[in-house]
């Protein structure tokens, strides 16, 4: 494949332009994931209510490509709920590792498709996947964070002590 | 160039089989020496046939194949020691990298280290000469100091002096002798001289240097040099330290194991002279027979002549990136006390972006941060672009890499979205 065909307009449109960008207050996750090869670094916070995404605001320095997939991830994951978000997240992770065998589903992916061309180039699979990485750590933390004591009334070592790290909205910035 | 030096890189090209690689309709410009270098045939021909024909193990291997094998690597030893003006072949430690070199610095002079005691380093070191300072200092409770560099990329000695870096609390100074990302050369004697006044040790990092300019360990004032084979058209998997007997034979030992030993019993041993007892284990043996083969190679070429090329491919290099619009060089912009090795930046182009499509003309080159991270930070960015040079490298090859610079400019900037446009305004 033709590397400027790579780099698809809708790619450096993102680029230029990038949705949802900068860190707002009121999260429920923040995690932060690096590109040791690159430097490229990124900031993201995940914003619930209940299990709906409300918003996903990230501070990022990379290339277009990480830029420019952390732009399109965003708009298709807010308002959605955190199980579709993570069905999303599965399916560009299969195709971003398949070389390029593998295609998504244009109504449900809409822009991310522009990203099937990356998949080719596998020095540029990791600048893809970092922002959906990081949403898919943030959902992570969030389920962590919401994994109050509650559980262990069922539990048979009541003495065990509570998960620890349970954090209340925007409180640990 | 060539008619008045006698430099022919071409036949130089000609001993390296990969060079005349294609990309797509371009042919391959290497300009990534300063990562890896490319090998000439002979290196190649030396590794296959040390295989071939004298492969054992070294010094436990009594049979004829073991004496063959052992002769090659300690006769690859002494090739070294005469490379780099080592007094004696048993100065010569043969490791897996710099990094193992430098490493093994840290450790066992880390074991004389102790709270007050100060490391001096500088922050254009590589990764690799700095973290393994910074374990040493938290093993020891050392503290660990720096020289800052001027905005024009050079050590600020001056800057140094005001504060007092290099002081009576020195024990170890350790800084590279060419930066790997601003291609400087550091007055290493001078620095030296200032660590030998307090009772410093003076560690020098050789890795861009050793390749490129005739380095004389015994006239440089370092007591220990790091470098590598695979950047001077030798093997991977080899890397030389190179220390001063007398400090070599004060040291403990790094790695345990195999032929570092003089006597094992269950509750202690004692250890071999140096430098086998710094060799732990089976030594990279093909891999010094091919790196005595490149300093074969090299020195053929003479040392003075390949960094007298490279001076003047710096020169050409730094004259026509510096004419390029939004493009801003890192480091010295004259070709004076540096290598060929140039990082510069592309406003409003991510050097990944910009590398990746200089990559499909052909023109290989680095984008990142090069394992010097907090450089980049001194200097305000998170990443640049890095063309190096070597030997083998042309004019037209950094003509290649002018116009795929501006090519990716262009592109990313939305100038322009058509391929070979610009080409012919240079010399």
């Amino acid at each position: 494949m033709n590397v400027e065909d790579m780099y698809q307009q809708i790619i450096l449109d993102h680029y230029r332009e990038k949705h949802h960008s900068g860190l707002r207050e009121d999260y429920d996750a923040e995690v932060t994931q690096v590109n040791p090869s690159c430097g490229d670094e990124l900031m993201l916070r995940l914003h619930l209510d209940g299990d709906v995404i409300t918003d996903v605001s990230y501070d990022a320095v990379g290339c277009s490509i990480s830029q420019a997939s952390t732009s399109v991830m965003t708009d298709l994951v807010i308002g959605k709920t955190v199980e579709q978000a993570q069905q999303l997240y599965r399916g560009f992770q299969e195709m971003m590792r398949s070389h390029g065998e593998v295609k998504l589903d244009e109504e449900t992916y809409d822009d991310a498709v522009a990203f099937e061309g990356v998949a080719q180039l596998m020095a540029r699979v990791k600048c893809a996947m970092l922002g959906w990485s990081a949403l898919e750590e943030s959902m992570m933390e969030a389920e962590q964070n919401s994994d109050t004591p509650v559980s262990t009334q069922n539990s048979e070592t009541p003495t065990a002590p509570a998960s620890v790290g349970a954090a209340g909205k925007g409180d640990k910035a | 160039m060539s008619a008045a030096t006698g430099y022919d890189v071409e036949a130089i090209r000609a001993d390296f089989p990969i060079l005349s690689t294609r990309v797509g309709q371009y042919p391959l410009a290497y300009l990534d020496s300063a990562n890896t270098s490319q090998k000439p045939q002979v290196v190649i021909d030396a590794v296959a046939d040390h295989y071939a024909h004298h492969n054992a193990n070294v010094a436990r291997a009594m049979h004829k194949l073991g004496l063959e094998a052992t002769q090659a690597y300690e006769g690859g030893r002494a090739r070294i020691a005469r490379f780099i003006g080592a007094a004696r072949p048993e100065e010569v430690i043969a490791l897996s990298n710099a990094s193992e070199g430098l490493n093994l610095c840290a450790h066992t002079l880390g074991s004389r280290l102790g709270p007050g005691d100060e490391v001096v380093i500088s922050v254009m070191e590589h990764h690799s000469n700095l973290v393994p300072w910074q374990l040493a200092c938290q093993r020891t409770g050392a503290t660990l100091r720096w020289f800052d560099v001027t905005d024009e990329g050079r050590l600020d000695l001056a800057g140094a002096e005001r504060e007092g870096l290099i002081n009576e609390h020195t024990k170890v100074v350790s800084v590279t002798l060419a930066s790997n990302v601003l291609g400087t050369v550091n007055p290493v004697a001078r620095i030296a001289a200032m660590a030998h006044a307090v009772g410093a040790v003076m560690v020098v990092d050789a890795s861009q240097a050793v390749p490129q300019m005739p380095v004389d360990v015994s006239a440089l004032g370092a007591d220990l040099v790091a470098f590598t084979g695979h950047k001077m058209v030798g093997p991977t998997g080899i890397g030389i330290l190179w220390g001063r007997y007398d400090l070599l034979a004060e040291l403990p030992p790094f790695l345990g194991g195999g032929e570092m030993i003089e006597i094992v019993k269950m509750d202690h041993s004692t250890y071999a002279e140096p430098p086998h007892r710094f060799e732990a284990g089976t030594p990279p043996i093909a891999q010094m027979v091919g790196l005595a083969a490149a300093a074969d190679y090299l020195d053929g070429i003479g040392m003075a002549a390949i960094a007298a090329h490279e001076r003047d491919i710096a020169d050409y290099a730094l004259e026509g990136l510096s004419g390029l619009k939004g493009l801003r060089i890192l480091g010295p912009t004259e070709a004076v006390d540096r290598t060929g090795t140039i990082s510069f930046t592309i406003d409003g182009v991510h050097p990944h972006d910009a590398m990746s499509l200089m990559d499909s003309r052909g023109v290989a080159v680095r984008g990142g941060h090069h394992c010097a991270r907090p450089l980049h930070e001194r200097f305000g960015i998170q990443s640049s672009l890095r063309a190096s040079a070597y030997l083998y490298t042309t004019r037209e090859e950094i003509d290649a890499l002018i116009d795929a610079v501006e090519y990716a400019r262009d592109f990313f900037t939305g100038r322009t979205m058509t391929a070979g446009a610009g080409a012919g305004r240079h010399h």
